[in-house]
C-alpha cells in the first residue's frame, strides 16, 4: 500500500467511525486533494465533513482549534507545512497552550497534518522542515511518520489522541508502496504516539532517523554490512515529541555508538534534541565516540538540481559519517 | 535595490537583463498616434470616476505591445515544452492566457515604479528587463540564471520588480513597503502589488490596504482574477466576489485585464491617481488562464472545456490587438507574421542558450545566504566535516 492510501484509509475508517471527526484544508475536496491524500473522501462524505477552505491559513487554522475547543474533531490539513507559518500562532498559542493555561478546563482534540520538508525542485519557501520548531512545543504531539504503517497508525492514533497533534508527512513518500502486515490493514490499528521502532537490529552503531531519512539509514545500514564494515541498528523515531529516549538510550549501551540523521537545517534541530539528551542520561558513559548529526544543509534551499543534491543527506552521507564514526577511539 | 534605477540597471544589463521598456511620449506628428475607442464594458468603478474610454497612443507603442505578448506567449509556451521534457522541476506556473496585464502594465509605467507579484511570474520578468535566455536559464536551474539558478520558477527578480514570490498573499504587505519606502524616499513613483482572486482573502492583504490607506502610500492594489484560486472557483472561496470593491475605503477600478489597451489606461490612471496624493488605489484585472494552475494541473477537472476554448476563441489578448493594428492599418498582416516569426526565432535561441548554461558551481552553495559584510565564519552542511569558511 502507497503511503498516500495509507493516510487515505486512517482518514476514511475514523471519519467513518465518529461522526465528529471532519476534514479542512485547501482543495482536500472537489479536487480530491493537492497531493490525492483525501481522494473520494467528499463523495464519501459529502460536504459538511470534507471542506474546501479558501487560502487562509491563519484563519481556517483557528476556526478549527475553536470547533475542537467547542467539542469537534477536526483534521486540519495544511498544503505544504510552509504555509502553516502562518498559522503558527494558532497551533502553539491556541491549540498547544489552552489545556494548560484553562486549568484543564478547555480540551483541543485536533490534529494538523500535511507534507512537510523537502520535495523535488520546489526551491528555498516551499521546503523546509518544521519538525524541530514544533517538537519543541509543549501541550503538543508531535509525529514524523516514515513508511505505510507509520502513516496510517500514527494518523489514526493522531486523530483519536485528545491533544493537538501535528502529523509531519513527506511529499516524496506519499507515492512509495511499502507492504502492510495483516494487523496495519484493520480499522482499529494504531502505532503509540511517543514510541519509536527499530527497523533493523544491529551491533555496532545505532542510526537513529525520522521520516524520509528512515530509507537512506537503512540503505546505509545495508551496504555497510555488505562490505563487511558494521552492523548497524537503524532506529524509526516515528514520533518527534514526546521523544522516545529509553529506545535510544537502550540502543546506544549496546552498541556504544550514535549517528542522528534528519533533512532540517542542523542548528536547533532533532539532532540536537537528541544529542542533549544523551549526554543528560546514562548513556553518555557508553559512548566510544561523540555523537554525530547527519543533517540538511545549514542553508535556505537552492533550485538548480546539483546544488539541491548537496542540501539533503542520502544513503551516501549517511555511511561515510558512519565509518568516521566507528574508526574513532575514545582519547584518540 | 533603491539606488537610482539608471546605475542598477546599468550594473547588471549585460548580465541578465535587457534595456526595459520606457513609455514615450507622443511624437510631434499627430498622424503617428492614434485614437482608440474602448469598449464600454472595459471599466467598472467604485468610490472614483472610471479613466477615460478614449486612449490615444502611438503607433510604436501598440507594436511593441504587440511584439511584447506574441514574445512572452512564445517564452511560456517554450517553458511548457522544457516542463513535459523534465528539464524543468518543482513548480512552473505559467501565465498562458494572461499577458495583457505584465504588457499593458509595462506601458504604463516607468523604471522608477515598482512591481511585485506572486508565482505567476515570467511575464513580469520579462516586461521588467529580465531577458529571456535569463528566465528560461533559472527555469532549467543553470548558471545563468536570472537569481543564479538558486530561486527556480517562482523566485525571478530584477532591480525594479521584486519577484516572484512563492506563499500565497505574502506579497502584498511587501508591495505596501516597497510603497512607503518610495514615499519615505521622496520619489514620484508608485508600486504595483499583484495577487490573485485566492490570495485575495488573506488577512495580510486588508492588514496591507489598512496601512496604505492610514498612510496614504502610492501603493496601487492589483488584484489578477482569473476566476479560479488553483482549483476552487471565485464564488467557492470568495463571500464577495467583487474584488475591486474589496478595499473598503480604497476606491476601486474593474478592467477588462484581456485587453492590453484597457488594462494600460487603468494602470496609466492608477499611477496618476497614488503618485498625485490621492492614496492607494485597487484594480481588478479579469483576465484569464489557458493552463492549469501549474505544470501540474491539467486545468480541467475544475472547469469544462468549452469555457476554456470560448475564452481563446473570443478574449484573447493577442488575437483582440491584432484586429486592432488590422482594423487601423498600423500594420499589415506580412509584417505581423515577420514579427510573430521573430518572436519565435527569439526564443528558440534564448532555449539554446539557456540549455548550453551549466549547472551553478558547487562554490554557489554557500553564497549570498548572507550578505558578504555579515561577519558569518562558517556554515555547515550535512555533516561536521562538510564546513565552509568564508
Amino acid at each position: 500500500m502507497t503511503v498516500r492510501d495509507a493516510l487515505n484509509s486512517a482518514l476514511e475508517e475514523e471519519m467513518t467511525a465518529d461522526e465528529k471527526v471532519y476534514l479542512l484544508g485547501e482543495e482536500v475536496g472537489q479536487y480530491n486533494g493537492a497531493y490525492k491524500v483525501s481522494k473520494g473522501l467528499l463523495d464519501k462524505f459529502g460536504p459538511k465533513r470534507v471542506i474546501d477552505t479558501p487560502i487562509t491559513e491563519s484563519g481556517f487554522c483557528g476556526l478549527a482549534v475553536g470547533s475542537a475547543f467547542a467539542g469537534l474533531k477536526p483534521v486540519c490539513e495544511f498544503m505544504t507545512w510552509n504555509f502553516a507559518m502562518q498559522a503558527i500562532d494558532q497551533i502553539v498559542n491556541s491549540a498547544a497552550k489552552t489545556h494548560y493555561m484553562s486549568g484543564g478546563n478547555v480540551d483541543c482534540p485536533i490534529t494538523f497534518r500535511g507534507p512537510n520538508g523537502a520535495a523535488a525542485g520546489v526551491a528555498a519557501q516551499h521546503s523546509q522542515c518544521f519538525a524541530a520548531w514544533y517538537g519543541s512545543v509543549p501541550g503538543l504531539k508531535v509525529v514524523s511518520p516514515w513508511n505505510s504503517e507509520d502513516a496510517k497508525g500514527l494518523l489514526k492514533a493522531a486523530i483519536r489522541d485528545p491533544n493537538p497533534v501535528v502529523v509531519l508527512e513527506n511529499e516524496l513518500m506519499y507515492g512509495i508502496s511499502f507492504p502492510m502486515s495483516e494487523a496495519a490493514l484493520s480499522k482499529d490499528f494504531v502505532l503509540e504516539i511517543g514510541k519509536a521502532k527499530i527497523e533493523k537490529e544491529g551491533t555496532d552503531v545505532t542510526i537513529v532517523a525520522h521520516s524520509r531519512s528512515v530509507g537512506f539509514a537503512l540503505e546505509a545500514a545495508q551496504l555497510l554490512e555488505k562490505e563487511g564494515i558494521c552492523s548497524a541498528e537503524v532506529i524509526n523515531l516515528r514520533s518527534i515529541r514526546p521523544l522516545d529516549t529509553e529506545t535510544i538510550i537502550k540502543s546506544v549501551k549496546k552498541t556504544n555508538r550514535l549517528v542522528t540523521v534528519e533533512g532540517g537545517w542542523p542548528q536547533y534541530g532533532v539532532g540536537s534534541e537528541i544529542c542533549a539528551q544523551i549526554m543528560e542520561s546514562e548513556a553518555f558513559d557508553h559512548l566510544d565516540a561523540p555523537v554525530v548529526r547527519v543533517t540538511g544543509a545549514d542553508v535556505p534551499t537552492p533550485y538548480a538540481q546539483n546544488l539541491e543534491a548537496f542540501a539533503f543527506p542520502d544513503t551516501e552521507v549517511i555511511a561515510r559519517v558512519v565509518k568516521r564514526t566507528l574508526n574513532k577511539k575514545i582519547g584518540a | 535595490m533603491l539606488s537610482t534605477q539608471k546605475i542598477s540597471l546599468a550594473k547588471v544589463a549585460a548580465k541578465a537583463f535587457i534595456t526595459p521598456l520606457t513609455v514615450r511620449t507622443f511624437a510631434s506628428s499627430a498622424a503617428r498616434n492614434v485614437s482608440i475607442n474602448l469598449h464600454k464594458g472595459s471599466f467598472e468603478s467604485y468610490n472614483c470616476d472610471a479613466p477615460s474610454l478614449d486612449v490615444e497612443i502611438s503607433k510604436e507603442e501598440l507594436v511593441r505591445m504587440y511584439r511584447s505578448m506574441v514574445t512572452m506567449r512564445r517564452m511560456e509556451m517554450a517553458s511548457d515544452g522544457l516542463y513535459k521534457a523534465k528539464l524543468i522541476r518543482g513548480f512552473c506556473h505559467l501565465c498562458t492566457g494572461q499577458e495583457a496585464v505584465a504588457v499593458g502594465m509595462e506601458t504604463a509605467l516607468t523604471a522608477e515604479d515598482k512591481i511585485i507579484t506572486a508565482y505567476r511570474c515570467h511575464g513580469f520578468t520579462y516586461m521588467r528587463g529580465g531577458s529571456i535566455t535569463s528566465i528560461l536559464a533559472e527555469l532549467l536551474g543553470r548558471k545563468a540564471g536570472i537569481s543564479g539558478g538558486k530561486g527556480g520558477s517562482m523566485h525571478m527578480f530584477t532591480p525594479n520588480f521584486f519577484g516572484g514570490n512563492g506563499i500565497v498573499g505574502a506579497q502584498v504587505p511587501l508591495g505596501a513597503g516597497i510603497a512607503f519606502a518610495q514615499k519615505y524616499l521622496g520619489h514620484k513613483a508608485a508600486t504595483f502589488s499583484l495577487y490573485g482572486d485566492g490570495a485575495s482573502n488573506q488577512g495580510q492583504v486588508f492588514e496591507a490596504y489598512n496601512m496604505a490607506k492610514l498612510w496614504e502610500l502610492p501603493a496601487v492594489f492589483v488584484c489578477e482574477n482569473n476566476r479560479y484560486g488553483m482549483g476552487t472557483a471565485a464564488n467557492r472561496s470568495s463571500a464577495n466576489t467583487s474584488y475591486f470593491k474589496r478595499g473598503d475605503y480604497i476606491p476601486g477600478l474593474k478592467v477588462n485585464g484581456m485587453d492590453v489597451l484597457a488594462v494600460h489606461q487603468a494602470v496609466a490612471y492608477a499611477k496618476e491617481w497614488t503618485v498625485s496624493g490621492k492614496g492607494p488605489l485597487l484594480l481588478e484585472m479579469e483576465t484569464y488562464r489557458y493552463g492549469g494552475h501549474s505544470m501540474s494541473d491539467p486545468g480541467t477537472t475544475y472547469r469544462t472545456r468549452e469555457e476554456i476554448q470560448h475564452m481563446r476563441s473570443n478574449n484573447d489578448p493577442i488575437t483582440g490587438l491584432k484586429q486592432r493594428l488590422l482594423e487601423f492599418n498600423i500594420i499589415t498582416e506580412d509584417e505581423m507574421k515577420a514579427i510573430d516569426k521573430a518572436a519565435r526565432v527569439e526564443v528558440d535561441q534564448a532555449v539554446e542558450e539557456a540549455k548550453a548554461s551549466g549547472e551553478p558551481d558547487l562554490s554557489e552553495f554557500w553564497t549570498q545566504i548572507y550578505q558578504k559584510e555579515a561577519g558569518v565564519p562558517s556554515v555547515r552542511g550535512r555533516e561536521p566535516e562538510e564546513i565552509h569558511h568564508y
